[in-house]
C-alpha cells in the first residue's frame, strides 16, 4: 500500500508547488504591468511621437505634413552662428559650462564632505541633514534665493560694501555673460549634499577589514582613500553621474529663476529653448527637433558609458 | 530627458483635467474660466465678473494658472483643448486666439454680438482677433497701451522737469535726473520688457506710420531703413540711464523704484498703474503719466480677451451669459478701473476713471478714429508669436551688447523675422 500511495502524494505536492510557483512568477509581472504600460506609452511612445513631430511642419498644433530634414538643417545652421550668437548656439555652450561645472563640483564637494563626515566625528547626525536639506527645496526656491543673495544692489555685494570693503565687486548675476556660472553655483549648492549622502552610503559599505589591512601595511590616509576606497566606490560614481547628468539637462526652473527670464538671451539652455519653441513660440516642430537632438546627445554619451561600466561589472 | 518628463506631465495634466471636466459636464449652470490673473489687483478685477455671474445664477469654476504673460496657462489650455475638454472661456492674447480659431476650436457668439451691436463699439483693429470670417468667437475685456511713461511727481518737481514732447527732450530730462543723483530710468532687463519699450522707441523715432509699415506690414524696406537703425541707436541711448543692476529684474520691481522715488521714470504699459494703486498712490498727485515722448495721439495696444471655446450644447447658455456679462458697460468700467486699462467698448463713460484712465480712454477713441490704433509687436498683437519672439530675441541681444551695432541689429532683425515666418 505504502508503495502505491507515496508516488501519488509526491505527484500532488509537485502539482501544488508548480501552481504556487506559477502564481509567484505571475504576481510580480501583474504588479509591474501597469507601470510598464504607462512607461511604454508615456515615455517611449511620446519619444517616438516627438521624433515624428520633428519631421513635420507643426506650429501651434501638431501637423502631419512631412518636411523631411528641414528642421534639422535649421538647427544645424544655428549651431554655428556665433556672432551674434544664435539662441541654439548659446544653449549648447551654456549646457557645456553648466553641466560640466555642475557634475564635477557636485562630485568633488560631495565626496569631500562624505569623507570628512566619515571620520567618526561627533554630531554627524546633525550635520548630515543640514547638508542634505537643500535638496528638499524646489529649484525655483533655490533659484530665487540665490538671485536675491547674489544681486549686487541688495545681496552679497551690498553687504560687503556696508562692512567697509567698498571695492568689492561681484555682479555675475546681472551680467549676461557670467549668469550661467551663477546658475551652476545655485545648482551645486542644492545637489552636492545629496551626492554626499550617496558617497557616505558607499563609504559605509566599504569593508573595515580592508582598511585595517591597509593600516597595518602602513598606508597613509590619503593613499588608503586614493588607492582603495575611491576605486571600491566606482558604482557610486556611476549612479551619481547618471543622476547629476539628467538633472543638469532637465534643469529649467533653476535657470529661469536665477537669471530672471533670460535677459539678453544669454542664459538659454536646451531645455528652455525646447520649451519656448514648442509652447510659446508656436514652432513645435523646431522644439521637437531640439528635443530629439538633446535625447540623441545624451544617448551618445550615456549608452557607451553604461555599457562599459555594466559589462565590466558582469565580468 | 526633459521633453520626456514634460510630455509625461502634460499627458497627466490632460488626464486629470479631462476627468475633472467630465465630472462636471452635466452641470449647465457653470462657467469654467482659465486665466492667469492671480496677483492681488488682477484677482480683484476678475472678481467683479465672478460676482456679476453669480447674481445671474452661474457658478464660477476657476482654473487659474499662475505666471505673468500666461506661458503656463497657454500650455494648460493646449492640453485641455487637445483632450477635447475645453474650458467655457479662457483668457487669451492676440494671435493665440487666431491659432485656436484656425484650428476650429472656438465657438460662435455672433448672434449675441449682432444683437448688442459689438461691431460698432469695439475698435476695428481689435475685431481682427475677436472674429474669424465675420463670426464672433472672443470678447475683449480691456485695452492696454504700452506707449506710456510713468514718473514720480516728487522727483520730477525736485529736478524741475517738464513734460518731454520729443525723444530728445526725454533724453534731456533723463540727463537732469542723472545730474541730480537719481536713477533716471527704472528698467527690468527682461526680453519682453526691453522689446515693449522698443515698440515705443520705434514709434517715437519714425512716427506711428513708420511703426505700422515696419511692424504691422513687415515692409523689408522699412525694417532695414536708416530710421530703424536710428531707433536702435535711441534704444542704446536709454541703456545708459539705467542703474547697473537692471538685468533680469521683474517689471513690478522696476515700478516700485519709481513709486519709492529711487528712480524718475519707467517706460511700461498701463498695467504699471495697478502697482501705483496698490501702493495707495494717486495719479496726478504722487505720480504722473505721459504718453511716450513723440507718440502722443497714437496708441500701441494690447488687449486681454476671453476666447469662447466650442463647448457642448448644454454649456452654451452659460457661455453666452458670460460673454454678455463681460461686455456689459458696468463690468467694463468696474474691471478696468481696478486693472488700470481702459474699456474695450467705446461707449463706456469715463466718470469712475482717474486722470490717466480718462486720457487713455480719450486717446484710444481718437487713435481709433485716425488709424493710429496699432497692435504692439512685443505683446503679440502685431505679428504671430514666432515673429514676436524673434523680435524680442534681437532687441534683448542688442540691449545687452550681444549684437554690437544698430547696423547688425537691423540685419539680424530681418533674418530672425524671416526665420520665424
Amino acid at each position: 500500500m505504502s508503495v502505491t500511495v507515496a508516488p501519488i502524494a509526491v505527484a500532488e505536492r509537485r502539482q501544488r508547488t508548480t501552481l504556487r510557483e506559477r502564481i509567484q512568477q505571475f504576481v510580480p509581472k501583474l504588479v509591474l504591468a501597469p507601470s510598464f504600460l504607462l512607461v511604454l506609452i508615456f515615455v517611449y511612445g511620446f519619444n517616438l511621437w516627438t521624433v515624428f513631430l520633428s519631421f513635420t511642419n507643426s506650429r501651434a498644433f501638431t501637423s502631419f505634413t512631412l518636411v523631411g530634414l528641414a528642421n534639422y538643417e535649421k538647427l544645424w545652421t544655428w549651431t554655428f552662428e556665433t556672432d551674434p550668437p544664435s539662441s541654439w548656439y548659446t544653449a549648447i555652450v551654456n549646457i557645456g559650462i553648466f553641466g560640466g561645472l555642475y557634475i564635477v563640483f557636485c562630485l568633488a564637494l560631495g565626496l569631500t564632505l562624505a569623507i570628512l563626515l566619515d571620520q567618526k566625528i561627533r554630531g554627524e547626525g546633525i550635520l548630515r541633514p543640514i547638508y542634505l536639506y537643500p535638496l528638499a527645496l524646489s529649484f525655483i526656491v533655490t533659484g530665487t534665493a540665490w538671485k536675491l543673495f547674489l544681486d549686487p544692489g541688495i545681496g552679497l555685494e551690498k553687504a560687503v560694501h556696508d562692512w567697509g570693503w567698498t571695492s568689492f565687486k561681484f555682479d555675475w548675476v546681472v551680467n549676461p555673460r557670467m549668469m550661467i556660472y551663477c546658475v551652476a553655483i545655485a545648482g551645486i549648492w542644492q545637489t552636492s549634499g545629496f551626492v554626499m549622502a550617496m558617497f557616505l552610503a558607499g563609504l559605509r559599505g566599504v569593508d573595515g577589514e580592508i582598511l585595517k589591512a591597509a593600516q597595518i601595511d602602513g598606508a597613509s590616509a590619503y593613499a588608503t582613500y586614493r588607492r582603495i576606497v575611491i576605486p571600491i566606490m566606482r558604482p557610486v560614481f556611476l549612479s551619481a553621474i547618471i543622476v547629476l547628468a539628467h538633472m543638469a539637462i532637465k534643469s529649467y526652473d533653476l535657470v529661469l529663476s536665477v537669471t530672471g527670464k533670460n535677459p539678453g538671451g544669454a542664459a538659454e539652455l536646451p531645455s528652455t529653448f525646447m520649451y519656448s519653441y514648442t509652447f510659446t513660440r508656436n514652432q513645435m516642430a523646431v522644439g521637437s527637433t531640439s528635443a530629439v537632438i538633446m535625447l540623441m546627445t545624451i544617448a551618445a554619451i550615456m549608452i557607451p558609458y553604461l555599457y562599459s561600466e555594466l559589462r565590466e561589472k558582469s565580468q | 530627458m526633459k521633453p520626456r518628463s514634460l510630455l509625461l506631465t502634460s499627458a497627466m495634466a490632460v488626464l486629470v483635467l479631462g476627468l475633472a471636466a467630465t465630472a462636471n459636464a452635466a452641470d449647465i449652470k457653470e462657467v469654467q474660466m482659465l486665466h492667469w490673473w492671480t496677483s492681488g489687483g488682477e484677482a480683484a478685477a476678475l472678481n467683479v465678473l465672478k460676482q456679476d455671474l453669480t447674481k445671474e445664477g452661474y457658478a464660477w469654476k476657476d482654473v487659474p494658472v499662475a505666471g505673468g504673460g500666461g506661458a503656463g496657462a497657454m500650455t494648460t489650455l493646449k492640453a485641455m483643448v487637445a483632450a477635447g475638454n475645453p474650458p467655457t472661456a479662457s483668457q487669451i492674447l492676440g494671435y493665440f486666439a487666431l491659432d485656436y480659431a484656425e484650428a476650429g476650436k472656438l465657438g460662435d457668439i455672433t448672434a449675441l454680438a449682432t444683437k448688442e451691436g459689438w461691431d460698432k463699439l469695439v475698435p476695428a483693429a481689435l475685431q481682427k482677433f475677436t472674429t474669424t470670417n465675420g463670426k464672433w468667437d472672443a470678447v475683449p475685456v480691456n485695452i492696454h497701451s504700452v506707449n506710456w511713461i510713468w514718473l514720480n511727481k516728487a522727483v520730477m518737481e525736485k529736478i524741475g522737469g517738464t513734460e518731454p514732447k520729443t525723444f530728445d527732450e526725454f533724453v534731456a530730462l533723463l540727463d537732469k535726473a542723472k545730474a541730480a543723483g537719481v536713477t533716471p530710468l527704472a528698467l527690468g532687463g527682461q526680453p519682453w520688457q526691453e522689446a515693449t519699450m522698443f515698440d515705443s522707441v520705434v514709434a517715437s523715432t519714425g512716427g506711428i506710420d513708420f511703426y505700422k509699415k515696419a511692424f504691422i506690414d513687415l515692409d523689408p524696406a522699412a525694417l532695414k531703413s536708416d530710421t530703424m537703425k536710428k531707433a536702435f541707436d535711441n534704444l542704446a541711448k536709454l541703456r545708459s540711464y539705467t542703474d547697473p543692476n537692471y538685468a533680469g529684474r521683474d517689471w513690478n520691481l522696476a515700478t516700485a523704484m519709481v513709486i519709492k522715488g529711487d528712480a524718475l521714470v519707467q517706460v511700461m504699459g498701463d498695467w504699471a498703474k495697478g502697482e501705483f494703486r496698490a501702493a495707495n498712490k494717486e495719479a496726478g498727485k504722487d505720480f504722473i503719466c505721459y504718453r511716450f515722448p513723440g507718440t502722443d495721439g497714437a496708441v500701441i495696444y494690447n488687449s486681454d480677451m476671453f476666447a469662447m471655446f466650442n463647448v457642448s450644447a448644454d454649456r452654451k447658455a452659460a457661455q453666452l451669459a458670460m460673454a454678455d456679462a463681460t461686455m456689459s458697460k458696468s463690468f467694463q468700467s468696474a474691471f478696468n478701473v481696478i486693472k488700470g486699462s481702459v474699456p474695450a467698448r467705446m461707449d463706456v463713460p469715463d466718470t469712475d476713471f482717474d486722470m490717466c484712465g480718462k486720457k487713455g480712454i480719450a486717446d484710444v477713441k481718437a487713435a481709433n478714429a485716425n488709424g493710429k490704433f496699432l497692435g504692439s509687436l512685443a505683446q503679440n498683437y502685431a505679428q504671430p508669436p514666432a515673429v514676436a519672439a524673434a523680435y524680442d530675441d534681437v532687441v534683448t541681444k542688442f540691449f545687452h551688447g550681444e549684437i554690437k551695432t544698430s547696423e547688425a541689429a537691423v540685419t539680424e532683425l530681418i533674418k530672425a523675422i524671416n526665420n520665424a515666418k
